[in-house]
């Protein structure tokens, strides 16, 4: 049995899934920033894979993939420092006592 | 052969290593297995014949977004038993079973328009300057590479500003 798309897509999405498993569930906010990451890397191997098998001359899905990467760097960094700013104010990163801005 | 074996352990490891992500307490070991699941990722790149990703992939994934995540980790003191779950799990996990349910059903009735030319392509090859005349040459993205720069900039500032402002 020879490795093909859908292997790559089905790989992907069962990524992509516990990335948002545990971008719902988790307290911690930096945890959710993990799996924020799983499900963008899970994209990123979806696009590899429809590059590689559908378009592999106009290799557009790599292309893609660099500037989602860049994207994901300044997210993690951008993200991180909220994380701070918000740990400096309240001593915690457990995102359900964050509610500062709930009603 | 070696192909699918490599495939199959690294799909597993890759799994395994997000599976554990949510799953074990310590949010340390959490992140170390961020780190075994990226480069797993960047493993897969390199079986997609991309090496240039894989490069990038262990470049700023293993090197820079996870050790940014552990800094975080190291900075904030909520480590040894901070990875708990709200009580939102079984809906949660309702969700995301139907969801990759019907992303499996989606892949696997669709009728792919499979290329055969990517059996032609020669594997000897780097895919650097393919990706780069791709890119740099015409019709390619120099526009798009021009805003990410003005992105990361924007990201440093806003950075810088969010931890350094003087609050009360």
């Amino acid at each position: 049995m020879t490795i093909g798309l859908e292997h790559y897509l089905i790989l992907s999405a069962v990524l992509f899934c516990i990335g948002l498993y545990g971008a719902l569930v988790k307290h911690n906010a930096i945890v959710i920033l993990m799996c924020i990451e799983i499900m963008i890397n899970s994209a990123n191997i979806a696009a590899v894979a429809f590059a590689q098998f559908i378009t592999p001359v106009e290799i557009t899905g790599q292309v893609l993939v660099i500037f989602t990467v860049a994207v994901a760097a300044a997210e993690a960094a951008v993200g991180m420092a909220i994380i701070f700013a918000i740990y400096h104010n309240h001593k915690s990163i457990n995102v359900n006592k964050i509610d500062l801005m709930k009603w | 052969m070696g192909q699918e074996i490599s495939f199959w352990v690294l799909a597993a490891v890759t799994v395994c290593a997000a599976i554990g992500v949510i799953t074990i307490r310590n949010v340390f070991r959490a992140a170390m297995l961020l780190v075994a699941c990226f480069v797993a990722i960047a493993g897969l790149y390199i079986l997609l014949k991309t090496d240039f990703l894989a490069a990038i992939q262990i470049l700023i994934y293993v090197g820079a977004i996870s050790i940014l995540l552990v800094l975080g980790i190291m900075l904030t003191h909520e480590i040894t038993h901070a990875s708990s779950s709200n009580k939102f799990q079984i809906p949660a996990l309702l969700t995301v079973a139907v969801s990759l349910a019907g992303i499996i059903y989606a892949v696997v009735t669709t009728n792919w328009q499979i290329s055969n030319v990517s059996d032609a392509l020669p594997i000897d090859i780097a895919t650097t300057s393919t990706l780069a005349n791709r890119i740099f040459g015409e019709n390619g993205f120099i526009l798009p590479l021009q805003v990410i720069p003005i992105l990361l900039l924007a990201t440093v500032i806003s950075a810088i500003v969010l931890v350094t402002v003087k609050r009360k």
